[in-house]
């Protein structure tokens, strides 16, 4: 498996055709999303006036998105002013130059790392590592993940493809432990002993944003484990790594958003740890901040309209977790770090619609619309999944089976004609150009003797 | 009511029965139905196939045969969301003028079967008569789209010799999709061969829907299997009556 990043290897079809072929995986997927949606139905049936609150987030969004120079511009100026740094980081070799030029500054060869998908987006570890800096993830999962050089699957879960004998098995080899059992809490008890120490000895922690308000260049963490509160009190020198679009004008947006967030995410009234901090507090928590605005194909996201919506996105992962086509063939058939319907959307679009492969992943999806009920702050994902594969260039075969349905489509006397007697069969056969892949799994339906529209002539006389 | 019947192309071509079984009961609630010959495609096909510019050309074809009915009834519940949702969202893509309003001046005039039968009523006088084990598969685009939930279930209590049975996992995607099934097909299959079980597993003979498309998958999938539950349209079951 990759290290992360958001370039798939192959197209989602390839790569959803050997993650099917595990039926453990699907086993694994099936049980744990499954779980997840009845906890979210529940928390989310509480609110009376849900529709309205997702509504409120999506309007705060918009209006955030909409002034983003600005509040950007804001939040520099009161990050700056609580003696924090910040950075503009076009690009994600960039964002990773800034990351790696502190820890040399400093002679840290060592970071704990909060989880955070927008390091994993800039393929943060793997780069560090190269410049001899090791980056330790301190979240259960992504530390499981770490461990079995494997990649997240979940923006959320990332090792919701792994069971508990499987993690067992991999902190028994990997930490050289003897675990008895594989309980969750025994699982936990090893990792936590295990991570005691790095969280004691770090000099530096890096960690992704969950919002930032610009008002009062605040930024806020939300958790279950308590692993990012330690992260970000521990160290000496914290490094923030957020997308731009995460910060809100306001406090006001926070509270709406909190409404939303855990709910959707963890199906929780409320996350365990929210950890907010404002700049350097002398004598308390980390004594040098560091802020990087990461870009990395952000703004020409923005500059679309139809596809900005999914700049709302609060990564809470209640796309995935309702979504037919994740469960059924995992995250790491997305080939990014962004899986589910709301990566089929955002990962060709941060690739500027160029990468072929990513191009694949808005055709990953039946358009049941499960994932724009779900969704938090109302991104219509089924519209800009049609919308961007307008965005794609067809393969000839398909184009010209497309063309020939237009040329038949577009005149009722073409496409009377087609339908009448023998020649149906030949009119369902273009319908459904690639034959094959039907009839592997599915018989096709039998070829009535006429059309409906033979039937009402002849009534008609 | 003065009905113009918005067929389909899917059902025009390959499932007849369904318009047949509309017209009947249309006629036998009192309604004059019509058929504008000129109807071919509402441009959902190319449109999910990423074929913009014909789906958008399609769309305001659709338009010009439908736009002076007083009333127009579909068999099927996505291409009716199609119209719904989908035409007035290619406007705004494609700043085609007027495509919005004209998509707008649609709303309360287009109606998906099911859901013009529970809006004006009547179906009890049409006592239709189904004697065998039925299960019902709420299909995505008129479940969510139309926002129809459920509700067709209510037609099916209606009918006499009925037993209902609910469809476990029912709000989950067959997995039919289009041009997902052919382009994704061993991901549609995935999704497929879950639906054919609890569709097994209900222990129905029939699994009712409103839309023809997805039944053609899942009947199509049933039937490789070798599995015996059959696939009907909702317009069938609501037209059946008791033999003379």
């Amino acid at each position: 498996m990759s290290g992360g990043g958001i370039r798939p290897a192959t197209s989602f079809t390839s790569a959803a055709r050997e993650t099917l072929k595990n039926r453990t995986l699907r086993a694994n997927l099936g049980f744990a999303t499954r779980t997840i949606c009845a906890k979210r139905e529940r928390v989310v049936d509480e609110i009376e006036d849900w529709q309205a609150t997702r509504s409120a987030g999506a309007a705060l969004k918009d209006h955030a998105l909409a002034n983003l120079e600005e509040n950007l511009l804001l939040l520099e100026k009161q990050v700056e002013a609580a003696g924090g740094t910040v950075h503009w980081a076009a690009t994600a070799q960039e964002a990773v130059e800034i990351v790696a030029k502190i820890a040399r500054s400093h002679r840290i060869s060592e970071v704990v790392k909060v989880k955070s998908i927008t390091s994993d987006e800039i393929e943060l570890n793997d780069s560090l590592k190269k410049q001899g800096i090791e980056a330790i993830e301190t979240d259960l999962a992504e530390l499981i993940c770490q461990l079995a050089d494997d990649s997240p699957s979940h923006i959320l879960v990332p090792a919701i493809h792994k069971n508990r004998e499987e993690i067992r098995q991999l902190f028994a080899t990997k930490l050289g432990v003897e675990i008895e059992s594989s309980e969750p809490h025994r699982l936990a008890e090893v990792a936590r002993l295990h991570l005691r120490e790095k969280f004691l000895t770090a000099k530096m922690a890096v960690s992704g944003a969950n919002f930032a308000v610009a008002s009062t260049g605040s930024i806020g963490i939300v958790e279950s484990e308590g692993n990012g509160r330690m992260c970000l009190t521990l160290p000496d020198i914290l490094v923030t790594i957020m997308g731009i679009e995460k910060v809100l004008p306001e406090w006001s947006d926070v509270a709406t958003l909190m409404r939303l967030l855990p709910r959707s995410s963890t199906a929780e009234r409320m996350n365990p740890y929210t950890s907010v901090w404002t700049g350097v507090t002398p004598g308390d928590g980390p004594q040098e901040f560091h802020l990087i605005l990461l870009d990395n194909g952000r703004t020409n996201v923005l500059d679309d309209p139809v596809g900005r919506q999914t700049l709302r996105c609060i990564r809470c992962s209640a796309c995935l977790n309702v979504c037919p086509v994740y469960q059924r063939v995992g995250g790491h058939a997305y080939g990014s770090v962004y899986p589910g319907p709301i990566g089929a959307i955002l990962t060709p679009q941060l690739l500027a619609m160029a990468d072929e492969n990513a191009n694949t992943l808005p055709f990953a999806s039946s358009m049941c619309g499960a994932c724009y009920e779900a969704c938090p702050v109302k991104i219509n994902i089924p519209e800009v999944l049609a919308y961007l594969r307008g965005k794609t260039h067809k393969q000839p075969v398909e184009l010209a089976a497309f063309q020939v349905a237009y040329w038949v489509m577009s005149d009722s006397r073409r496409f009377s004609a087609a339908l009448r007697g023998k020649r149906i069969g030949a009119s369902v056969a273009s319908m459904f150009g690639l034959v094959k892949g039907w009839t592997d799994s599915r018989e096709m339906p039998e070829v009535p003797a006429e059309s409906f529209r033979d039937w009402w002539r002849k009534r008609d006389r | 009511m003065k009905i113009q019947l918005f067929i389909t192309c899917l059902n025009d071509a390959l499932f007849p029965r369904t318009g047949v079984a509309t017209t009947e009961i249309l006629e036998r609630l009192g309604h004059t139905v019509e058929f504008d010959p000129r109807q071919t495609c509402c441009g959902q096909m190319h449109l999910n196939s990423g074929y913009t510019d014909e789906a958008l050309k399609l769309a305001e074809s659709w338009l010009d045969v439908f736009e002076g009915a007083e009333c127009i009834v579909s068999p099927s519940g996505s291409c009716v969301a199609n119209v719904r949702e989908m035409f007035a969202h290619m406007g705004e893509w494609t700043q085609t003028p007027g495509l919005v309003e004209r998509a707008q001046a649609m709303d309360g005039k287009l109606f998906e079967l099911s859901e013009f039968l529970l809006k004006f009523g009547g179906v009890e006088e049409l006592q239709p008569y189904f004697p065998h084990r039925v299960t019902y598969h709420p299909t995505c685009h008129g479940a969510r789209a139309l926002g129809l939930s459920d509700s067709p279930e209510k037609l099916l209590r209606l009918v006499e010799g009925l037993e209902f049975i609910e469809l476990d996992q029912k709000w989950q995607c067959c997995g039919f999709g289009g041009t997902f099934s052919v382009k994704n097909a061993d991901t549609s299959t995935a999704m497929l061969e879950d639906k054919c079980a609890t569709i097994w597993d209900s222990e129905a003979e029939y699994c009712v829907a409103i839309d023809n498309s997805c039944l053609m998958h899942i009947g199509g999938g049933l039937k490789k299997q070798g599995k015996a539950p059959k696939v009907i349209h909702l317009a069938e079951v609501l037209a059946s009556r008791r033999p003379e």
